[in-house]
């Protein structure tokens, strides 16, 4: 399963998109038993963003799993820490923990808790979890490559409604400000929060323009095309940190948790896990 | 999350009704009654509230900082806001805007913090609020509350909402056993007793009180007499109370679902080595905490009838 992503790396820009998309559905089937174990977890916002995540992981991302503190690494930190079920399927997928692992997720004294843990996961850099925390990280990992006068890259994936936190714009100013093109964010837009849509709580559009207004290149895309994703994540910016505002539809892939508030943590039942993975399967 | 914590073994009621009802009731006969939350309508029992209020129910979205300047703004326009969120981004993400905007400003507020403790047992110590004793004591002009049962929570909200003064309460997550007798009266500052006796106090808030009766039933087992105190209010604290105990028992043990550095048990050491010097040992979580459930959670820590009755023990030898 390792070698994935030396498979996406070898294939020709027409295949790839196909073998990610795969890949990604590989990931949901994951991070559905993942959830199963415990019954918790938050199956709308990691299916959202499992496209995403793939692409990075299995695409894009500069990374050594022996080594998971190389230090010209390429960061990358999930701010919508509780997505944790995602982030975990791809990176014992990729290699940097068991894939059995994902057995004791949420278990008692598990290194696997219900948001990522840099002390006890491999491939984690950013304790996340209280939302609004990983853009100002990723503005320091980008800072500091700078320093160090290295290429690395930085990637930090956001929830819309964790937009509402003033941190980002806080970080958003100062990255634009300081244009670290080294930087890249990535808004998994799924126009659901916890309780609500996005819209009806506090309206986030123009979203784009936000970001651009704070000195952002930005880029609208769908967040469940791997090619279109694929393309935008590899190619490096100009002078500006990239932002990239990822379409999604929350719960994506399974019918009956798409675009469904409720589904934001709810879990599936023994009969629902069933239809889920077959729906999977047959994708 | 499971629903239930397991360990009490007798009839359990839900402080989270309770304080839906009471809101509701409350913000029934006083027009100045508002809830402020953080997309947190489901999560903090809103839902009804909401429905017969929906002006005064105020979702500021994922913003905490905010939720908490808006409530001092409200209460600046004689409005009495009760903020309902989770504990941890309650206390610690808004923890400025409580010591300048609410404590400074001395403004009628209740900051009502939802599944405190580790009711987020899984979900691990970003969603653990056991910080939240020490951080709210510090800023003195607080009164602090922490309702045991659903008695309890209805009496310290009705409370709060006349007291006229800035206020921090946890509301329980998990069903509890009903401590509090039926006729006592809720007095904010006063400890209640709720089992007399002479080798030892046990002293607990919140989720440890009904705990801390079972440790006394085994320590009566013993031929060790326990005194049982429920501290609803750490801030204030009952130092009457602290000190009979002290000067009449000789030893205490304080519990508390809460991180040990500045909590209850500091509140009463504080008082004790002040007042009364006897041996004491403070329970509750002595560093962040492993993954695993709260029930799983309160065992690994000692948080349970036998480790509160081993303490004590201790103490007593
Ligand atoms: C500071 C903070 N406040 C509140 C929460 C509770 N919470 C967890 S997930 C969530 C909704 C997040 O919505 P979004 O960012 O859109 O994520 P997604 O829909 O992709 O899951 C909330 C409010 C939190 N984790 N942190």
């Amino acid at each position: 399963m390792t070698d994935l992503h030396a498979k996406v790396a070898a294939a020709n820009d027409a295949d790839r998109g196909a073998l990610l998309a795969r890949i990604a559905d590989e990931v949901r089937i994951c991070i559905l038993h993942t959830i199963d174990g415990p019954k918790m977890g938050h199956i709308g916002g990691d299916f959202s963003v499992a496209d995403v995540l793939t692409t990075l992981f299995f695409g894009v991302l500069k990374l050594d799993p022996t080594d998971p503190r190389w230090a010209e690494r390429d960061r990358f930190i999930l701010s919508k820490g509780h997505c944790s079920a995602a982030l975990y399927s791809v990176l014992a997928m990729r290699g940097f923990f068991p894939v059995a692992d994902l057995k004791t997720f949420m278990a008692p004294l598990s290194a696997l808790n219900g948001h990522p843990n840099r002390r006890k996961i491999p491939g984690v850099e950013a304790n996340t979890g209280p939302l609004g925390h990983g853009l100002p990280i990723g503005l320091g990992c980008a800072i500091a490559a700078r320093l160090a006068g290295s290429d690395r890259r930085t990637f930090v994936v956001l929830g819309d409604g964790e937009l509402q936190e003033g941190s980002n714009w806080e970080a958003a100013m100062a990255a634009g400000h300081r244009g670290l093109s080294n930087l890249t964010a990535i808004v998994d837009r799924n126009r659901l929060q916890q309780g609500a849509r996005t819209e009806d709580t506090n309206r986030l559009e123009p979203l784009a323009d936000k970001w651009r207004s704070f000195g952002w290149e930005v880029h609208e895309v769908d967040g469940h095309d791997h090619a279109r994703l694929y393309a935008l994540l590899s190619a490096r910016g100009g002078s500006q940190p990239r932002c990239l505002v990822a379409r999604t539809i929350k719960g994506k892939g399974v019918s009956f948790i798409e675009d469904r508030v409720e589904w934001h943590h709810k879990v599936p039942s023994a009969e629902q896990v069933q239809l889920a993975l077959k729906e999977l399967a047959v994708r | 999350m499971n629903e239930m914590s397991p360990t009490p073994n007798t009839t359990t009621f839900d402080c989270r009704v309770a304080f839906a009802e009471t809101m509701i009731e409350m913000a029934r006969v006083d027009p100045r009654i508002v809830a402020v939350c953080n997309d947190s309508v489901g999560s903090s029992n809103l839902n009804a509230f909401q429905k017969e209020f929906p002006d005064r129910l105020i979702n500021v979205g994922i913003a905490e900082q905010n939720m908490v300047g808006v409530a001092a703004g409200l209460a600046n326009g004689g409005f009495v806001p009760f903020v309902s969120c989770a504990s941890p981004f309650l206390t610690g993400r808004a923890l400025e805007q409580i010591k300048a905007d609410v404590a400074y400003n001395n403004y009628h507020i209740v900051l009502c913090g939802q599944s405190p403790g580790m009711s987020y047992g899984e979900l691990g110590p970003t969603h653990h609020s056991i910080e939240d004793f020490a951080w709210m004591r510090a800023l003195t002009d607080l009164t602090i509350l922490v309702p045991a049962d659903p008695q309890q929570t209805r009496d310290a909200l009705r409370w709060s909402a006349t007291a006229n003064r800035p206020i921090f309460m946890r509301i329980g997550r998990f069903k509890v056993p009903a401590v509090t007798p039926e006729s006592e009266a809720f007095t904010v500052g006063r400890a209640s007793v709720l089992r007399e006796g002479t080798d030892v106090t046990l002293i607990a808030c919140g989720t440890m009180v009904s705990r801390a009766l079972q440790a006394a039933d085994q320590l009566a087992a013993k031929g060790v007499s326990a005194r049982v105190l429920n501290m609803t209010t750490i801030q204030p604290l009952d130092e009457a109370a602290v000190i009979a105990a002290a000067t009449e028992t000789g030893r205490i043990v304080t519990v508390e679902e809460a991180i040990i550095h500045g909590g209850l048990g500091s509140a009463v050491a504080e008082c004790v080595v002040q007042n009364a010097p006897v041996p004491m040992r403070i329970l509750g979580v002595p560093h962040l905490a492993p993954t695993g459930s709260n029930a799983f959670l309160l065992d690994h820590f000692g948080l349970n009838a036998e480790g509160i009755a081993n303490a004590a023990l201790a103490l007593v030898a």
